[in-house]
C-alpha cells in the first residue's frame, strides 16, 4: 500500500517513468529475446549492446566539445547500435567464417571507442549509468520512443509470423521457399539492435543481453510454439523488469543487477521444473516414441 | 506420359573461393518420373552437386537446368527434406507448423490460406502421421521428423524430390518405413536421394550415380558388390534390407 502511494506522489515520477520504460520495452524485449535465442545469436547481441557505448560517447563528445545539439546520447546509441548490427549481419550472411573475429571486434571496438570518446568529453558523465543502468536518466519521452518501438516490432512480427518462424527453424529450407532470409535477418538485428538502445537506461549496457535472453530462454523451458514462447517472454519480462525495480526502490539498490539476479533466479527455476517433468514424464516419453 | 528432362547438367564445373575444384566436367540428366541415388565418398561433392541443383550456389563454369529452368527458378516445383539432426531439436514448433512451412512463397503473410492448410493436412495424412499434427517436433523420434520433413517437401506439391540422406541416424524400423514410403513417392515424382548407404540406394533407385569429382553413372537398378568396388575404388559392403508398404499412396496421383 505504502509502495502504491509512494508511486503516485510526484517526486516519484522517474519511478513511473522507468516503470512504463520497462513494461512496455518488456513486450519488444520478449519478442525479439525469442528470435535472439532460438536463432543462437546471443553473442551477436552482446557485441551489438556493448557497440552503444561508442555511440553515446561520440554523440556526448559531439554535443559537448563541438556543440552539436542534436547529437543527443539515445541517438548516438542507436546510430553505434544499427551500425554495428549491419556489419556482423552482412559479415554473417556473405562470410561466415569471419563471423566470430568480427562479432569480438564490433564488441572490443564500441567499448573502446566509448571509453576513449568519455574520456575527452568535459564535464560529468554518468559512466557507470550507461554500463549498469541508470533509472534516473530516463524521461518521458523515453516512454513515447518506446510505445513506438513496440509498434515496429510487434506489426512485422504479427504479419510476417510464419516467415519468421520457417527462417528460424530452417532457414536453407525457408530461402528455397522464396522467403527472403537475409532480408528478414537483417531486420531482426537491426530490431534488436533498437531494443536494446531503448532499454540502456533500465538495465545498462553490460546487463542488457542477460534481459533479452533469460525470460526468452525461461519461456522456452514451457513453450511448445514459438508465439506461445514469445508471449511467456513477454510475462517475463514484466515480472523481471516490474518486482526488480520495486525490489530495488525498496531495497535501495541499483535496478539493473537486482532485475538480472531476478532473471536468472526464475530461469534456473524454470530450467529445473523443466528437467523434473522430463525426469517424471520419461519413461511415458520412451513409449510414446517407440 | 512424356519423359521430360527434371534435371540437366552440362559440363559443370565448380570449386569454392579460393579452393580445390570440387566438380569437374559433370554431365548429367534426370528424367521425368526417375529415382536416382547420389552415392560418393565423403569430401567427393555430393552435397556440392544438391546445392547447385537447388540454386543455393553458382556453378564456376558450365550449366544446370532443372525443370528446363534455371535452379532458382524452379524451386516451386522442388521439394527438400534435409537431414533432420542438421535442424534444431529443442526448437519449439508443432510438427503441423513445420509442414505448412512447405507452402510459404516469397509474398505470403498474414495467416495461412485454406488452401495451404489443406495442403499441408493432406500431406501429414498421405505421410501417415496425420494424428502426429499437434506434437511438439521435438518431441517426435528421428523416423517421425523425418516424415514431418517429407510431408513438408510435399505439402508444396513438387515434381521433383531431393533427400540429403534420408537414412542418416534413423533406427532400422523408421529406416524400412522409409524405403516403403520412398517406393510410393517414386511413382508420382522424380526422386533424387543422397546416400552413404549403399544397400538402400541398391534396392530403392533406378540409377546410381557415383560423385568423386567426376561423375560416373550406373545404369539399372540392382548395385552389386563389384560395381560398388569399381564404383568407390576401395572395399565397402552392400547390406540387404527387407520391408513392406505403409505409406498412403491413395491421395496421390500414379504414373505407371
Amino acid at each position: 500500500m505504502n509502495l502504491l502511494q509512494d508511486l503516485m506522489s510526484p517526486e516519484m515520477a522517474f519511478m513511473r517513468c522507468a516503470l512504463l520504460v520497462g513494461l512496455l520495452g518488456g513486450v519488444a524485449m520478449g519478442i525479439v529475446g525469442t528470435m535472439v535465442v532460438t536463432r543462437r545469436i546471443t553473442s551477436i547481441a552482446g557485441a551489438i549492446a556493448h557497440a552503444v557505448l561508442g555511440g553515446i560517447g561520440a554523440a556526448l563528445y559531439l554535443q559537448r566539445v563541438w556543440h552539436v545539439a542534436w547529437a543527443q546520447p539515445l541517438l548516438g546509441a542507436a546510430v553505434g547500435a544499427v551500425a554495428a548490427a549491419l556489419l556482423i549481419g552482412l559479415v554473417s550472411l556473405y562470410a561466415r567464417e569471419r563471423e566470430d573475429t568480427v562479432i569480438s571486434a564490433v564488441w572490443a571496438f564500441g567499448m573502446s571507442i566509448g571509453l576513449l570518446f568519455l574520456d575527452r568529453t568535459p564535464g560529468y558523465v554518468d559512466f557507470q549509468g550507461y554500463l549498469f543502468g541508470n533509472i534516473l536518466l530516463l524521461s518521458s519521452a523515453d516512454v513515447w520512443w518506446t510505445a513506438a518501438l513496440d509498434a515496429v516490432i510487434v506489426i512485422p512480427t504479427v504479419l510476417f509470423f510464419n516467415q519468421l518462424l520457417a527462417m528460424s527453424f530452417d532457414s536453407t529450407f525457408a530461402e528455397l521457399r522464396g522467403v527472403r532470409v537475409r532480408l528478414l535477418y537483417l531486420l531482426l538485428l537491426i530490431g534488436t539492435a533498437l531494443t536494446i538502445v531503448l532499454m540502456v537506461y533500465v538495465v545498462g549496457i553490460i546487463l542488457l543481453i542477460a534481459l533479452l535472453s533469460l525470460p526468452a530462454a525461461a519461456a522456452g523451458c514451457f513453450a511448445r510454439r514459438l508465439r506461445t514462447m514469445m508471449m511467456l517472454a513477454v510475462l517475463f519480462c514484466w515480472l523481471f523488469v516490474g518486482s526488480g525495480l520495486v525490489a530495488s526502490y525498496a531495497w535501495e539498490m541499483p535496478s539493473g543487477p537486482v532485475i538480472v539476479l531476478f532473471a536468472i533466479s526464475v530461469y534456473l527455476l524454470s530450467a529445473a521444473v523443466k528437467w523434473a517433468i522430463g525426469k517424471y514424464h520419461g519413461k511415458k516419453a520412451d513409449q510414446l516414441r517407440r | 506420359m512424356s519423359m521430360e528432362n527434371m534435371i540437366e547438367i552440362h559440363d559443370l564445373d565448380f570449386a569454392y573461393e579460393g579452393g580445390a575444384t570440387v566438380l569437374e566436367k559433370v554431365d548429367l540428366t534426370i528424367k521425368e518420373g526417375e529415382s536416382a541415388g547420389i552415392i560418393g565418398p565423403n569430401g567427393g561433392g555430393k552435397s556440392t552437386l544438391l546445392k547447385l541443383i537447388l540454386g543455393l550456389i553458382q556453378p564456376s563454369s558450365g550449366s544446370i537446368r532443372v525443370l528446363g529452368l534455371p535452379p532458382v527458378e524452379a524451386r516451386r516445383w522442388v521439394g527438400y527434406m534435409p537431414q533432420y539432426h542438421q535442424l534444431d531439436s529443442a526448437f519449439p514448433v508443432l510438427a503441423e507448423e513445420v509442414v505448412l512451412q512447405g507452402t510459404l512463397h516469397r509474398n505470403a503473410w498474414g495467416r495461412y490460406p485454406a488452401a495451404a492448410r489443406k495442403a499441408a493436412a493432406d500431406a501429414l495424412e498421405e505421410m501417415g502421421i496425420a494424428n502426429l499434427a499437434k506434437r511438439s517436433f521435438a518431441e517426435l523420434s528421428g523416423g517421425q521428423r523425418q516424415r514431418v520433413l517429407i510431408a513438408r517437401a510435399l505439402a508444396g506439391h513438387p515434381k521433383l524430390l531431393l533427400l540429403d540422406e534420408p537414412t542418416a541416424n534413423v533406427d532400422p524400423g523408421a529406416e524400412e518405413q522409409f524405403y516403403a514410403t520412398l517406393n510410393c513417392l517414386r511413382r508420382s515424382m522424380s526422386i533424387l536421394t543422397v546416400s552413404h548407404d549403399l544397400g538402400f540406394v541398391s534396392r530403392e533407385i533406378d540409377r546410381v550415380i557415383c560423385v568423386n569429382k567426376h561423375v560416373v553413372v550406373h545404369e539399372g537398378g540392382t548395385l552389386d558388390q563389384a560395381t560398388a568396388d569399381r564404383i568407390y575404388r576401395h572395399g565397402v559392403h552392400l547390406v540387404e534390407h527387407q520391408h513392406g508398404c505403409f505409406c498412403n499412396c491413395g491421395g496421390r496421383e500414379v504414373h505407371e
